[in-house]
């Protein structure tokens, strides 16, 4: 160690100077540079949010004009919606996609998750590369023969297509599990299985538990995948009308009613409500899940 | 004794991964078999597959007017839109890292645009760049610019949807953010003492730290680049103010002028709209290679700078 680092005063590395910058003191300039631009970036952020919803309670004659400040406020265009749209319904149809999904998934992920995770056994890093494979692919690839197979069942015009799937494990979930659990410390594991607990008590037990966080976000994210998607809804649903999810149907809105875009900022808000709620009430699981996706991978 | 326990585990190990392994054999190895088949036949789904020997793949390679096009957008995607959103969140998440307070609900909000559903983030796009009416032409114009036609001008068409993207780059800046608060303090430190300046210790130590990170964001990223579908479609039919994308109106895939008809989409709209299973098959034949081309390629080249190699 040199004299200098030795001599020099000690500098709390703040959190925030992960650029090294904090071992200068910052000047006021700086201060306010960056504070400047983490306002911009604000702004552009959430514009787009008040835009739409400045649009979305406009008279039907204003929000065909020019963008401006609204000149009367008209609530009543959300309940419209409702009244135009059996919004209910596709709402049902998107929880029940949702919903399902993200159940079936953890029912056939956690396990293999698990297998892949604390088992050594020959095979694994070849199944793990599948996995990741499976992930990888383009669902474009597979959509002739899947929707061949759907419809030789019968189950084309209905969400099945999207949400059986799931009951046989789903690539993305089991990789972000399997990350999830490979943070749980070894010893855990180890040790419940010298205290004679088998494969499926330890999983049960031990790392059920300690793993409720990642569960959680594997699931929101599942959840939001399912809740978003479009194209599996464009392809299993689109010929009948009683199974659109609400993200399938925003896009028939505007097109196949003409309406204002009063009405169609409205809706768009509407679709966007039950994911930001979703988000606002688990954040702290899911921003981790987010993380873990990229950093270990 | 010891190999009797490795075989339970195994057999456990197996049990647990059953449902999966039969999942990715329905789900992804049976339909690419069944791909690379179609891909040699005619077929339109009511009538059993015809093999019809070469001709799919002969009017891929030289006949169809419009793949060419489809396959340049893609490219373009690929090459502006993933470096562009890699950049932008990189930017972001360093911003972040510089608040002194508040950076959870920066965070938060920054992040918030990341979920909304993109059917509904692009209509509100299509909205706010509506070039006579919308908010974004109308803000230009009081500062004395003539706003661009965005989703109605095909050279303005694709910008506009790398605008969309980077409205929500969050889901890339978050992850940045986590590698950029872990990068070692010392590391920076230490290159300070040896008088790196600022874009040095970025290209030294961020940049190598991040590799993993970024690898995975640029995988990620051209996998969704190759097959970018929803925003594109549903931007184009959106702005023409005709019903989205559905069976039998893919003529309206691409507005304005093929400007943001994608490989994906063209592949949908040949099997879904014009009932060319085969020819759609092969397509997705050609998707498949390329996309474990690039996936390959990337893999090899960012290993070379991974922080194993580099410390």
């Amino acid at each position: 160690m040199s004299a200098s680092t030795l001599t020099r005063p000690p500098v709390r590395a703040s959190r925030a100077g992960v650029d090294g910058a904090s071992l200068r003191k910052r000047t006021p300039l700086v201060f306010v540079a960056d504070h400047a631009l983490l306002i911009a970036l604000a702004v552009m952020f959430v514009a787009p949010f008040v835009f739409v919803l400045l649009t979305a309670v406009m008279s039907p004659e204003q929000a065909g004009t020019a963008f401006a400040w609204p000149t009367s406020w008209h609530w009543e265009n959300f309940a419209e919606v409702f009244r135009k749209l059996p919004m209910l319904k596709y709402f049902g149809n998107s929880f029940l996609y949702a919903g399902a999904a993200t159940l079936f998934m953890l029912l056939s992920s956690v396990p293999a998750a698990y297998a892949l995770a604390r088992i050594q056994f020959r095979g694994s890093r070849f199944i793990m590369f599948a996995i990741i494979g499976a992930m990888l692919l383009p669902p474009q690839v597979t959509s002739v023969p899947l929707y061949v197979m759907w419809s030789n069942l019968g189950l084309t015009g209905s969400l099945w297509p999207l949400i059986l799937p799931n009951l046989l494990g789903d690539a993305f979930s089991i990789f972000l599990l399997r990350q999830f659990f490979l943070t749980i410390p070894r010893e855990y594991t180890e040790a419940a299985r010298i205290d004679g607990c088998g494969e499926v008590r330890t999983l049960w037990k031990v790392v059920l538990p300690m793993a409720r966080p990642g569960i959680a976000a594997t699931s929101i994210f599942l959840f939001f995948a399912s809740w978003n998607d479009y194209y599996g809804p464009l392809l299993y649903t689109s010929e009948n009308e009683n199974a659109w999810p609400v993200s399938y149907a925003l896009a028939q809105f505007r097109g196949a009613r003409s309406v204002d875009w009063n009405l169609t900022m409205a809706a768009t808000l509407i679709a966007m409500v039950p994911v930001v709620l979703v988000f606002l009430l688990a954040q702290r699981s899911f921003v981790r899940g987010v993380t873990l996706t990229g950093v270990k991978g | 004794m010891a190999s009797a326990i490795r075989r339970r585990r195994t057999w456990t190990a197996f049990a647990f991964l059953a449902p999966s392994l039969l999942g990715m054999i329905i789900f992804f190895v049976f339909p690419l078999i069944m791909t690379v088949f179609y891909s040699f036949t005619a077929f339109d789904l009511s009538n059993p597959p015809r093999w019809n020997n070469f001709a799919n793949w002969k009017f891929l390679f030289g006949g169809d007017p419009l793949i060419g096009q489809a396959a340049l957008n893609t490219l373009w995607f690929v090459a502006i839109l993933v470096p562009v959103r890699i950049a932008g969140a990189m930017l972001v998440a360093w911003a972040l890292t510089r608040a002194r307070r508040s950076s959870g609900a920066l965070r938060t909000l920054y992040y918030l645009p990341a979920l909304v559903p993109p059917v509904a983030s692009t209509i509100a796009f299509v909205f706010l760049l509506n070039p006579a009416t919308g908010p974004v032409n109308r803000l230009l114009a009081a500062v004395g610019i003539e706003g661009p036609g965005w989703f109605t001008d095909p050279s303005w068409s694709k910008p506009a949807l790398v605008m969309l993207g980077l409205w929500v780059l969050g889901d890339i800046m978050v992850i940045f953010l986590a590698a950029l608060l872990d990068v070692p303090t010392e590391q920076y430190e230490a290159a300070e003492l040896d008088g790196a300046n600022g874009l040095q210790r970025f290209r030294h130590i961020t940049i190598p730290n991040m590799a993993p990170v970024l690898l995975f964001a640029a995988i990620t990223g051209v996998i969704a680049a190759l097959q970018y579908f929803t925003e594109p479609a549903v931007a184009s039919s959106t702005a023409m103010g005709k019903s989205a994308v559905g069976a039998g109106t893919s003529t309206l895939l691409g507005w304005p002028d093929n400007s943001t008809l994608t490989y994906g989409q063209l592949l949908y709209s040949k099997a879904f709209g014009a009932n060319l299973f085969g020819y759609a098959s092969a397509m997705a034949v050609v998707l498949f290679v390329v996309a474990g081309i690039v996936t390959a390629v990337l893999l090899r080249r960012f290993s070379s700078f991974s922080p194993e190699v580099a410390s």
